[in-house]
């Protein structure tokens, strides 16, 4: 298998990304977004950062990029596709993932290591998972708070397409452990065919012990596991 | 476009130079010079380039070492050896004044050209430290509310800009002081990796080949900061605004990359960054350190603005741009990289043999100097130093005895001993993967993936101990700081500082300095930590007055073994608490003193270097051992501070509390003494039940005072001294310490 690792100007989590893959033995390359194509790619990830600067919006001008095309071709034909942070807001502008990611309430950036609760197993993204299971990633983001309107929360919930929420170190999705004001504690989702995933948290700055935490592997595991890169347990 | 306006004696002196030095320039030039010319003189003249009221006390800095490839002056930062063909580029670089006028930008660009700094060397950045001071941020009042404001732009500033470009900020420090009043110092510190054969030069080498100019286009921002930045902060300097730059972050992102992207290739014969005096700056000293010259033409340069002058465009300190000597026929990997990366550039000019600084506007010379003499040569003045009276000395007979249990609360709610988390969790402190210590800990410890290397890094400097006796809190400064990587596991390797001072004028100003210079170079020699440079603020007064005096030491270390990487938290209930290096009585110049009675008075601790050398290699020895669980240093509020934060500061606690239960028998010390005195060469440590006497047997062999104080545990921190016991819920200190600074913030 191979995987892409888009650089929009202005990525700058495009370096971890490559890390935690070839840490894992996936031949993995840096995809330049002026680039058209996504051929021979199992697995496309968009990584975090500030495209663009961040200016105007999250992800809006990043959406224009000559790749995005290549992303949407490699989406719609059923290829896993994960945006993580600023990954995970061009995913949304793209309207690749339904809502937003808007200002956290609390106005500052945010940066700490988060417990988030596995909502689903049930996708190629958490399969090596427990449902209710915990995982402490780092999050780091300003505009991290998940925002969609209630038929589309609904939907969410009912089809099992939250997959991650922020809870306390116990595992409770309770209001002072949501770090960034985002409705109902929503930290990742997916889209309705499973096979696109965006996540504000950065699993691949939790792939290693000796950096706090390992939990980050589960996300990458399940992802190779999936493509038979991994053999499941 | 208007007529250049006549040098006069009035426009020289607005230029901030003596008759003397403009008599200087007159021989150098031998003529008058012209208006752009005054103003080139009088940037690269300032002290803020040329270090002129400064490098007679710098020099007495030890630079050299088995480790040093490039020593302290010699490029934008030093570079030092750490093995296996590996080595790492970082200084600490001052934004004082622009973040006095204009935080949030003054402190993001700061950032900004800390971090061109380093890959100018050649380097990645992998992660920054600040060293911030503010005035009180506590109660109300005008200056309560300016501090806040500046203290909040001074973060968001450096979150912006640090988060945007994807470089971990992963420590430093925090205080408040009435002498910073309306004079925040903002401090920031940047380190990169790269492999020996990687380093890069600031030299224009080569006659014939062509001088490129990158990234952002210059407009009329920054005009003139660094002579901005070499005068004293007046009611009028809010009308310098104009001498603040503009920061773009994602620009520099892009640069970044792109430089690095080039420097890979062979195309690159000198590269510079246009930091303070910008254009002016680079060209000069470009051809200075090639020993050639430098021919430019304005009209090359991209602008962002119309009809800027020579003189604007020559001093503006526009951000995120780069002067590169490129290898004559290598022109072709520039473009295409550059145009990859979407950067401005352009071919401005040619290095030539004559030694000459020549700028032309559309072929037309406006400015001919000589290089070296501009760039190496400022005039160099030592002036004159008079001792400060000593100052009051405590008495501790008629210290008034105090509540200790409300003592410890408001030491640990003080904004400069408090949780920095309100600060720490606006940077992204975990990208590049690397943070193995998070904020809050003793020092900052970070892997670098690419060369398999753990580096330590800590910034340290108590300006209390400074204001009160320079020198000897010159020389705690670096103890501290060595301690704090040795409580970390790690062995200091070198040395950056930025010497924060009032202005040099002032006799007693300048012994200050002097003093504090004499004694970071004593330290230095003690650890064996050369200086790889660092940066020079003056300058430092408001109407009220000058700062305390404040040489900011930012050190860095070396982990052998991710094994020995040890933090300052208390880790597991049961485990034994020992002191190393006594109780100590030294409460002069304490912060519970300033604190809790509002006195700064001495004396300041005293210091054995070999003593507390001997202590920090004790205490790695241990650590090697994998004999120490947490190791803490005791700085400010001494013991009771120390053991509150072993107990407070785990990042993700176990179920379990970690309070601590301590039995200080009789010491026949006052109970204030004994919990709040900061007798410097001290360390709390946990270890296993069962390695209780091993570890104090070694230390024994080694001549280190040590003894078994209690045991972590339970939800309290309770200390028996003689027949009397505090107690203190962990719930009501973590209240205290955690939230202070979010409080005074929404207050």
């Amino acid at each position: 298998m191979k995987a892409a690792v888009i650089r929009f100007p202005g990525s700058n989590c495009d370096q971890d990304a490559v890390l935690a893959l070839t840490e894992l033995g996936v031949p993995t390359d840096y995809v330049w977004h002026k680039e058209t194509s996504l051929e021979g790619y199992d697995l496309v990830i968009l990584p975090g950062g500030f495209s663009y600067g961040d200016y105007l919006r999250c992800g809006a001008i990043a959406r224009f990029s000559p790749i995005m095309k290549a992303i949407k071709d490699h989406a719609a034909a059923g290829k896993l596709t994960m945006g993580i942070c600023n990954g995970f807001q061009i995913l949304c502008e793209a309207g690749l993932l339904p809502g937003a990611l808007i200002r956290n309430r609390s106005l500052h950036f945010v940066c700490q290591h988060q417990h988030v609760r596995v909502e689903d197993i049930s996708n190629p993204f958490l399969n090596l998972g427990q449902t209710g299971g915990l995982l402490r990633i780092p999050i780091a983001h300003g505009e991290g708070s998940y925002t969609a309107d209630p038929a589309t929360l609904r939907e969410l919930n009912h089809k099992g397409r939250v997959l991650l929420r922020y809870t306390d170190a116990i595992g409770a999705a309770t209001d002072a452990a949501n770090p960034n004001g985002s409705a109902e504690n929503i930290a990742g989702i997916c889209n309705e065919a499973r096979n696109i995933f965006g996540l504000m948290p950065h699993p691949e700055r939790a792939c290693d012990p000796r950096l706090g935490s390992n939990d980050g592997r589960i996300i990458f595991e399940s992802i190779l596991t999936t493509l038979g890169f991994l053999k499941a347990a | 476009m208007s007529a250049e306006p006549a040098i006069t004696p009035e426009l020289v002196a607005k230029h901030g130079l003596t008759p003397d030095e403009y008599e200087r320039i007159k021989t150098i030039l031998k003529r008058e010079p012209n208006f752009t010319e005054l103003g080139i003189f009088s940037v690269m003249w300032s002290e803020h380039c040329s270090y002129k009221n400064s490098k007679n006390e710098l020099r007495k800095f030890p630079t050299t070492g088995e480790r040093v490839l490039v020593k302290a002056g010699e490029e934008n930062a030093g570079v030092i050896d750490i093995g296996d063909g590996w080595a790492i580029a970082f200084k600490m670089e001052s934004h004082n004044h622009p973040s006095a006028v204009e935080p949030f930008q003054g402190a993001a660009t700061g950032v900004g050209g800390i971090i061109r700094d380093i890959f100018t060397m050649g380097a990645r950045p992998v992660f920054s430290l600040n060293s911030l001071r503010f005035g009180p941020i506590t109660g109300d009042g005008a200056s309560v509310k300016t501090n806040r404001r500046l203290f909040a732009g001074v973060v968001a500033g450096i979150s912006h800009y640090g988060n945007c470009i994807g470089i971990p900020t992963i420590g430093g420090e925090v205080y408040f002081d009435e002498s910073y009043n309306g004079n925040p110092l903002v401090n920031v510190f940047n380190l990169g990796i790269l492999k020996h054969e990687q380093i890069a030069r600031g030299a224009a080498k080569g006659v014939g080949n062509p001088v490129f100019y990158v990234g952002a286009e210059t407009g009329r921002d920054g005009l003139a900061g660094a002579a901005f930045a070499s005068r004293d902060l007046t009611e009028e300097s809010k009308e310098d605004r104009p001498a603040v730059q503009v920061g773009d972050p994602f620009r520099e992102k892009l640069l970044l990359e792109a430089c690095l992207e080039l420097l890979a290739t062979d195309a690159v014969a000198g590269i510079q960054d246009m930091g303070a005096a910008g254009l002016t700056c680079s060209t000069c000293e470009t051809a200075s350190r090639g020993g050639t010259g430098v021919e430019i033409d304005l009209a090359k340069v991209p602008q962002r603005e119309t009809g800027m002058t020579p003189y604007e465009t020559m001093l503006s300190e526009s951000q995120e741009r780069m002067l590169i000597i490129v290898k004559k026929g290598h022109e072709q990997t520039v473009v295409d990289i550059f145009e990859k990366w979407d950067l401005p550039y352009a071919e401005v000019g040619v290095v030539n043999d004559d030694g000459m600084m020549r700028v032309r506007d559309h072929g037309k010379i406006v400015v001919e100097i000589p290089a070296r003499q501009l760039a190496d040569e400022a005039p160099l003045y030592s002036r004159e130093a008079k001792a400060k009276p000593t100052p009051p000395q405590l008495d501790l007979a008629k210290l008034p005895a105090t509540d200790n249990h409300a003592a410890l609360l408001a030491l640990l709610s003080h904004p400069s001993i408090a949780s920095k988390n309100w600060v720490y969790r606006q940077y992204d402190h975990t990208v590049r993967a690397g943070t193995m210590t998070l904020p809050g800990s003793d020092a900052a410890v970070f892997l670098v993936r690419e060369a398999n290397k753990i580096l330590a890094a800590t910034s340290d400097c108590n300006a209390l101990y400074c204001s009160l006796d320079p020198r000897q809190g010159a020389r705690i400064a670096i103890a501290e700081a060595a301690r704090n990587l040795a409580c970390s596991g790690a062995t200091p390797v070198a040395v950056t500082d930025n010497l924060n001072f009032g202005n040099p004028h002032n006799p007693e100003n300048f012994w200050q300095l002097r003093e504090c210079v004499e004694g970071l170079a004593e330290g230095c020699n003690a650890f064996d930590t050369p200086v790889t440079g660092g940066n020079v603020s003056l300058y430092n007064q408001s109407p009220a007055g000058a700062i305390d005096p404040t040489p900011t030491v930012g050190m860095v270390g070396l982990i052998e073994e991710e094994k020995h990487v040890t933090t300052s938290y208390f880790k597991a209930p049961g485990d034994a608490i020992l002191l190393i290096g006594g109780f100590g009585d030294e409460l002069g110049a304490s912060h519970f003193l300033t604190v809790v009675h509002g006195q700064k008075v001495g004396p300041v601790p005293a210091l054995d270097f070999a003593k507390e050398r001997a202590m920090h290699d004790g205490l790695r020895a241990l650590i090697k051992s994998r004999l120490i669980k947490s190791a803490h240093d005791l700085s400010e509020g001494g013991l009771a501070v120390a053991l509150a934060e072993s107990s407070l500061t785990h990042p993700n606690p176990p179920a379990q509390p970690l309070g601590a239960v301590i039995e200080l028998g009789d010491t026949g010390l006052r109970l204030d003494q004994l919990l709040f005195n900061e007798t410097q060469g001290r360390v709390v440590i946990s270890v296993k039940p069962t390695d209780v006497a091993t570890v104090l047997m070694l230390l024994e062999l080694r001549g280190i005072v040590a003894k078994k104080i209690g045991a972590v545990g339970g939800d309290l921190l309770k200390i028996t001294v003689g027949g009397e016991t505090l107690a203190w819920p962990l719930s009501e200190l973590k209240s205290a310490w955690y939230d202070s600074i979010a409080h005074a913030m929404h207050a």
